[in-house]
C-alpha cells in the first residue's frame, strides 16, 4: 500500500461514519457524472404494462406508476441533487462571504444595517418560504430553483462570515498588512479569508445536506424541476399516491434523500472534529 | 524642520456603544491634546504604563487610526487629512513594529510571502528580483535563505520579530514605530533585537518613535525621552535629562520602580 494509502486507512478507521459518508458521496457524485452510462434504462421510458412492479431482477427497485425504471429514475435523480446542492452551496456562500466580509470589515453604519435589518429580517421566516415565494413568483426551472434557494441560505454562511471577519480584522497581521498599504481587497482576500476559511467549509458541507434536502422538499412540492426529468423529491410526489399498494415507490427515493443528507452531515461533522483546534485537543491529537 | 511633527493630537474612544449607534454610555481619551516633534534620525522612546495611550499614539502618527482632533505632519505633509492615494504613497515612507511577534505575521503566508508582500503592493519587479531583494533583506536581519519557504509557526519569538522587522525594512522607509517590539520576548532575545534595531538605524539612517514600558531599553536606545501618562505627555527632553533629573512626579516614579539592570 502507498504511504496515502495508509494515511487514509487510518483516517477511516478512526472516524469510521465519515469515511461511510466520503464513500456514499463519492458514489452520488459517480452517479450524478456519469448517469447515461449506468442507468439502466432510459428514466423517462414508459412502459405501461409493467407498472407499479415491485423489485425484480430486470427492475432492481421496481418500477413506478408509468412504469419507468425506478433505479434509472434516482441514479438520473442524483444529478439534480448534486448540482442543485453544490450550486446552492456556492451561491449562497458566495453571497454569505460577500455581504459577511463587508459587514464584518467595514462596521459602523454598514453592518449595523446588514447585521440587524437585513440578515434579521432574512431569518424572521424559514428560508424554504421564502424559495416557495420566490419560485412561485418567477416560475419553475433549475435556475430560478437555484437562485431561490441561495436567497434563503445566505443568511447563515453570512453570520458565521461576518463573527469570523470581526475577530480577525483586529488582529496585528491585518494590521501590518494595512500599516503597508494594502488595500481593503487585498486585506480581505489574501490575509482574513485565508484564516478564517475552516468554519465556512465545515458550515458549507453541512449547508450542502441542507441544500439537498430543500430541492427534495421544492421538487415535493411540484415548485422544483419540471418533469419528466427525474428528482428524488418528485418521485416521491409521484409515489405518495401508492404508499400503501406499492410502498417501494416512496421507499427508494426517500432512502436516497436520506442516505445523501447523512453523509454530508458525517463529512461536515468529521471535518468540525479534524478542523476544530479544541476538539483535536480533546480527541489527544 | 522635524520629520514627524504632531501638534494637539487627541484620540476619543466611545464607550459601550449602543447598537442602534450614538448615545455612548461614556469616553476615553486615549490620547490627550499631544504635541511632539521627532528630528530626522533620531530615536524617541515613548514610556508609559499599560494602558497610558502609547500603542494609540503610535498608531495615530502613522494614521492607522483617525483622531478626533489635531495634526501629524510627516516631513511638511499633513497626514491626517491626506488621500486615499497619496497616504498609500506615504505608507512607503512609514512602518511600524509590532509586539507580539505570534501575532503580526500571517499565519498561513511563507515567510517569502510576508516579506515579500510590501514589494507586491508598491514596486512592480519581477518574481527574481523581488526574491533576490527578500532573501538580501533576511540577511540585513540576521536570518539566511533557509527560512525562506517556512511558515511563521516553525519559528522562535526572536526570529519571527527579525522577520517582523525584515517586512517594515522592504520599502526602505525613514521612519519606524516600533511598539514594544521586545516586551514579548526574553531578556537576552529582547537585547539582541535591541541591538539589531540600533544597527539598522545607523545603516539605514531610520528614525524611530521607540515605544516601551521599560525604562532601561528606552535608556540604551533613545537621544530623547517623552513620558505619557493617562494620555497625556507629561515631560519630554534628552534622556540624560529624564533619567538624571526628572521634574514630573510620575516620571519618577517610574524610575524608581525600575531596577538598575545593565543593558
Amino acid at each position: 500500500m502507498s504511504t496515502a494509502a495508509i494515511s487514509l486507512h487510518r483516517a477511516a478507521s478512526r472516524n469510521p461514519l465519515a469515511a461511510i459518508g466520503v464513500m456514499l458521496v463519492a458514489l452520488f457524485l459517480i452517479f450524478a457524472l456519469f448517469a447515461p452510462w449506468i442507468a439502466p434504462q432510459d428514466p423517462a421510458h414508459i412502459d405501461l404494462p409493467t407498472r407499479l412492479e415491485p423489485p425484480s431482477s430486470t427492475h432492481w427497485c421496481g418500477t413506478d406508476e408509468l412504469g419507468r425504471d425506478i433505479l434509472s429514475r434516482l441514479i438520473y435523480g442524483a444529478r439534480i441533487s448534486m448540482f442543485v446542492g453544490g450550486s446552492v452551496v456556492v451561491g449562497s456562500l458566495f453571497l454569505g462571504l460577500v455581504i459577511g466580509s463587508i459587514a464584518g470589515y467595514y462596521g459602523g453604519r454598514v453592518d449595523r444595517f446588514v447585521n440587524i435589518v437585513v440578515m434579521n429580517a432574512f431569518l424572521s421566516f424559514p428560508g424554504i418560504l421564502l424559495a416557495i415565494a420566490f419560485v412561485a413568483f418567477r416560475g419553475p426551472g433549475i435556475f430560478n430553483l437555484v437562485l431561490a434557494l441561495s436567497l434563503g441560505g445566505w443568511v447563515g454562511y453570512a453570520r458565521l462570515v461576518r463573527a469570523q471577519v470581526l475577530t480577525t480584522r483586529e488582529r496585528e497581521f491585518v494590521e501590518a498588512a494595512r500599516a503597508l498599504g494594502a488595500s481593503d481587497w487585498r486585506v480581505i482576500v489574501r490575509h482574513i479569508l485565508p484564516n478564517i476559511i475552516q468554519p465556512v467549509i465545515v458550515q458549507a458541507a453541512i449547508g450542502m445536506a441542507g441544500a439537498i434536502l430543500a430541492e427534495a422538499t421544492m421538487s415535493f412540492l411540484g415548485l422544483g424541476v419540471p418533469p419528466p426529468t427525474a428528482s428524488w423529491g418528485s418521485m416521491l410526489n409521484d409515489g405518495r399516491a401508492h404508499l400503501f399498494d406499492a410502498s417501494h415507490l416512496v421507499l427508494f427515493p426517500a432512502l436516497a434523500v436520506m442516505l445523501a443528507v447523512l453523509s454530508f452531515n458525517f463529512i461536515g461533522d468529521a471535518l468540525r472534529d479534524f478542523l476544530d483546534p479544541r476538539s483535536r485537543i480533546e480527541a489527544g491529537l | 524642520m522635524a520629520l514627524i511633527e504632531v501638534r494637539n493630537l487627541t484620540k476619543v474612544f466611545p464607550l459601550g456603544e449602543s447598537i442602534f449607534g450614538g448615545g455612548a454610555k461614556g469616553k476615553v481619551r486615549a490620547v490627550d491634546d499631544v504635541s511632539l516633534d521627532i528630528a530626522q534620525g533620531e530615536t524617541l522612546g515613548l514610556v508609559g504604563e499599560s494602558g497610558s495611550g502609547k500603542s494609540t499614539l503610535g498608531r495615530l502618527v502613522l494614521n492607522l487610526i483617525k483622531p478626533s482632533s489635531g495634526s501629524v505632519r510627516f516631513n511638511g505633509q499633513e497626514l491626517v487629512s491626506a488621500g486615499h492615494s497619496e497616504m498609500r504613497r506615504l505608507r512607503r515612507e512609514m512602518q511600524i513594529v509590532f509586539q507580539d511577534p505570534f501575532g503580526s505575521l500571517d499565519p498561513r503566508l511563507r515567510v517569502e510571502d510576508i516579506v515579500s508582500e510590501p514589494l507586491v503592493i508598491h514596486e512592480h519587479m519581477s518574481r527574481d528580483a523581488q526574491r533576490t531583494r527578500v532573501a538580501e533583506l533576511l540577511r540585513a536581519v540576521g536570518l539566511d535563505d533557509s527560512v525562506l519557504r517556512r511558515f511563521p509557526h516553525e519559528f522562535s519569538g526572536g526570529q519571527r520579530q527579525r522577520i517582523g522587522i525584515a517586512r517594515a525594512l522592504a520599502l526602505r522607509p525613514k521612519f519606524i514605530v516600533a511598539d514594544e517590539p521586545v516586551s514579548a520576548l526574553d531578556v537576552s532575545v529582547g537585547a539582541q533585537i535591541v541591538n539589531l534595531l540600533a544597527q539598522l538605524q545607523r545603516d539605514f539612517g531610520l528614525t524611530y518613535l521607540f515605544i516601551s514600558h521599560s525604562m532601561p531599553v528606552v535608556r540604551y536606545l533613545a537621544t530623547r525621552i517623552a513620558v505619557m501618562y493617562r494620555g497625556r505627555i507629561v515631560e519630554i527632553g534628552s534622556t540624560e535629562q529624564i533619567t538624571e533629573r526628572p521634574q514630573h512626579a510620575y516620571t519618577r516614579s517610574l524610575l524608581e520602580a525600575t531596577p538598575e539592570i545593565a543593558v
